[in-house]
């Protein structure tokens, strides 16, 4: 199912939530879609400003410059900067998997294994002027049982709000805790 | 515990039969490899089993029964392939039995010891079998760095890429083979092969034995006693292409031995430097027919010498200006004129041997051209020496200007401690007080005191013969910055990357296929390429690298004292 939330800086978020099994959940935070409005005032005010150029030095280089910039621009914002849909999948047993979507389609997908996690949690950090929630999983020390080696932080780009991250941690600690009641075979 | 099956995705249409493949129990997962198909002898399939454990390391087994019923299910069937598991005795025996065209497959396990009542959770794992064993997997880069760790640390995913990769011996029979055992894996449809590959690997090994052949003449050649004297020695290290040509003539000789590559990384390693010099030599031999072509070697060599000469004009100028009133400062007259004169004199002794050397110049450039061929980086290589040699006049001035003001520098610092009434202790490193006679006192005032007054001027010709020392050095480090790019880089690696990207793997990720209730979940397990930074960082060739020996401080500081600086350093050169 699907719910609305807000992000830290206002902006509208849905959660999305699918339990495929008993220990299989995907939980899916989708931000708002690239607007038509902010697309066309970006592309006006670039042109404008090539014709500008154009009619104080009567190059026509630069209008040409101006287009191919204005699609390459489009290109690498829709490639690598516009982060459409961030999904945490966690299958108990097997490990939690991080996918970021981008507009263009593309989709940066990391695996991390359950042994290798030591836990979920939400921590605060500085952002800016701000003080922020985020969720982080913790990676186990391989020399240290009680350390943590490393922090993985989870939903970067669209940085849900206190509320949303609890559903989050409520899901995942579910699944978690399964794994410390089944007994372990080492 | 929740049971999971790696199941390949090619024995999905396979007949019925029974899996064999890995029982990994510390993660209660079984890895399956191939099915084998109805009629075998028990007996057979254990002796089979058994060969290929011997072969292969892995400990393979059956784990279960496969049923692949067109039509409704049959009960008897259901039955003997239950009595199997009483024959191959396996702890958990899987049994899995896909229904027509389903696509949800009833996945079940028979427990002998009933200790474990309830039911367990199997989730089945879909994967590529051609894939998962072609490719290598790279572990993540802080656990690549501490590599003794505990046997049951390993990752999971490792286990099942290794369980792959071993059982290649397996994969040589298939079920259209004439034998007692018929199986179902990738390789089902027939082994591939490609006719140029077949080719190339039966030239390679004569063209191998002639390369070494070669290789060692021209390395005997080379350690021959006669190329050891004094001055072809010194001339051979200092200059830039003789580095070059020994540094591909080692990478040759990686690539022309005859045994195969033992490990992934040597393979990959010969491979790159393989494609590197292929790309080398083609860039040579474009660059080289687009000299030639419209003789614009000629015309390289009438532009030389009227662009020496206008260098040596520039610099006439320069001290000309710098003995008169440069920029408004006031020189002392004398000093200036013996210097000016003497760096005058210079560069016209400098001409008068450009002038000499001209008619051979364009000649000597033809011939030097026609070494592009070996490749590009041998010719950026000529560059940068070339302009060594037509700067050698900046680098005598520089050298000249730095050891007149080093001297200066010195000579002012002792005498300014003589003025302080303090001495440098050689034996005890530092500066002790004494006294010294009167006469001692001022002679050392007045040499101090001339010193001070020289110092502007002699300052302003190091500053400026500085300047120009350190532009051509700039202008050397980027071309040789151009030949190490050109050296380093792993252009097979980036090439497969970019053509079969499951070859080389940073992890896999999984996608959740079409559930239904009552049926196990479904997993599709695909391969994660490696990104294109860390293939690079991975794969990069080592190379004599040229990179700055100082920091920026220590540069500055070497600068102010008149040290003379040589601010790139080779891999490989002793420390001075």
């Amino acid at each position: 199912e699907e719910r609305r939330y807000r992000s830290a800086t206002g902006a509208p978020l849905w959660l999305r939530r699918r339990q495929h099994s008993a220990s299989c959940r995907e939980l899916a935070v989708r931000g708002p879609r690239l607007q038509l409005r902010s697309l066309s005032a970006a592309t006006s005010a670039v042109w404008l400003a090539a014709y500008g150029l154009f009619v104080l030095c009567q190059n026509s280089m630069v209008l040409s410059a101006a287009i191919f910039i204005t699609l390459i621009g489009l290109i690498i914002y829709l490639h690598f900067v516009k982060v459409d849909q961030e999904s945490l999948l966690v299958i108990g047993s097997l490990g939690i998997q991080v996918t970021s979507s981008y507009a263009s389609g593309k989709e940066s997908t990391t695996f991390i294994e359950m042994g290798q996690v030591k836990d979920v949690v939400i921590n605060e950090a500085i952002h800016m002027q701000k003080v922020i929630y985020y969720l982080c999983i913790l990676l186990r020390d391989p020399d240290d049982p009680q350390g943590v080696s490393e922090v993985v932080p989870l939903f970067q780009s669209s940085k849900p709000r206190l509320d949303c991250l609890t559903e989050v941690y409520r899901s995942c600690q579910e699944i978690l805790e399964q794994r410390k009641t089944a007994p372990q075979s080492s | 515990m929740v049971l999971k099956v790696f199941f390949p995705s090619c024995c999905s249409s396979a007949e019925s039969g029974i899996l064999i493949g890995r029982w990994i129990s510390e993660q209660n997962s079984a890895v399956i490899l191939a099915v084998v198909h109805f009629p075998f002898i028990p007996v057979q399939v254990k002796q089979y089993l058994s060969e290929v454990q011997q072969v292969s390391n892995i400990s393979v087994s059956v784990l279960g029964s496969w049923s692949n019923s067109k039509q409704e299910k049959e009960e008897s069937l259901n039955e003997f392939l239950e009595d199997l598991g009483t024959i191959f005795s396996h702890e958990p025996w899987i049994q899995i039995s896909k229904e027509g065209d389903s696509k949800f497959w009833s996945c079940s396990t028979l427990q002998k010891h009933p200790d474990t009542h309830k039911e367990e959770e199997i989730i089945l794992v879909y994967y590529d079998q051609r894939k998962v064993l072609l490719s290598h997997l790279h572990p993540p880069l802080d656990t690549a760095t501490s590599a003794e760790h505990k046997a049951d640390d390993t990752s999971k995913l490792s286990a099942i890429f290794d369980t792959v990769a071993k059982s290649k011996v397996l994969f040589t029979v298939d079920r259209y083979d004439e034998g007692p055992i018929k199986l179902t894996h990738w390789q089902s449809d027939g082994v591939e092969a490609s006719i140029i590959v077949e080719l190339l690997k039966q030239i390679s090994v004569p063209a191998c034995v002639l390369l070494t052949f070669l290789l060692s003449l021209i390395s005997g050649i080379c350690r021959s006693r006669v190329l050891k004297f004094w001055p072809l020695s010194f001339l051979w290290s200092k200059l830039s292409t003789c580095e070059q040509l020994g540094h591909r003539l080692q990478h040759l000789q990686v690539i022309s031995s005859n045994k195969k590559a033992p490990n992934h990384t040597q393979l990959m390693r010969k491979a790159n430097i393989f494609v590197s010099l292929m790309i080398d030599v083609a860039l040579g031999i474009l660059l080289m027919s687009w000299l030639y072509r419209k003789n614009r070697i000629g015309h390289l060599a009438d532009t030389l010498i009227p662009a020496a000469d206008h260098v040596a004009e520039e610099l006439q100028d320069l001290l000309q200006w710098l003995m008169g009133a440069p920029a408004g400062l006031k020189m002392n007259r004398a000093l200036d004129q013996v210097l000016g004169r003497f760096f005058l004199y210079h560069i016209h002794l400098w001409i008068s041997y450009i002038h000499l050397m001209s008619p051979f110049i364009e000649m000597i450039l033809w011939y030097v051209g026609l070494s592009a061929c070996l490749g590009l980086t041998v010719a950026l290589c000529i560059l940068s020496d070339i302009i060594a040699l037509l700067t050698f006049h900046i680098y005598c001035f520089y050298v000249y200007g730095a050891r007149l003001y080093c001297l200066k520098i010195y000579g002012l610092s002792s005498l300014w401690r003589l003025f302080r009434g303090k001495k440098w202790n050689v034996l005890r490193q530092r500066v002790d007080s004494c006294s010294y006679d009167l006469d001692q006192l001022f002679i050392g005032t007045l040499l101090f005191t001339i010193l001070l007054f020289l110092l502007p001027t002699t300052a302003l010709y190091y500053l400026v013969f500085t300047l120009l020392r350190l532009l051509v050095v700039v202008v050397q480090g980027l071309i040789h910055l151009l030949v190490d790019l050109i050296d380093s880089l792993p252009l097979y690696s980036i090439i497969l990357r970019l053509c079969r990207s499951y070859r080389l793997t940073a992890g896999v990720k999984f996608r959740v296929l079409e559930q239904e209730d009552g049926k196990p979940l479904r997993l599709l397990m695909q391969i994660n390429p490696l990104s294109y930074g860390r293939v690079v960082q991975t794969y990069r060739l080592p190379t004599y690298s040229c990179y700055p020996k100082d920091s920026w401080v220590s540069l500055c500081k070497k600068l102010f004292l008149g040290e003379l600086i040589y601010p790139w350093k080779h891999k490989g050169e002793k420390q001075d």
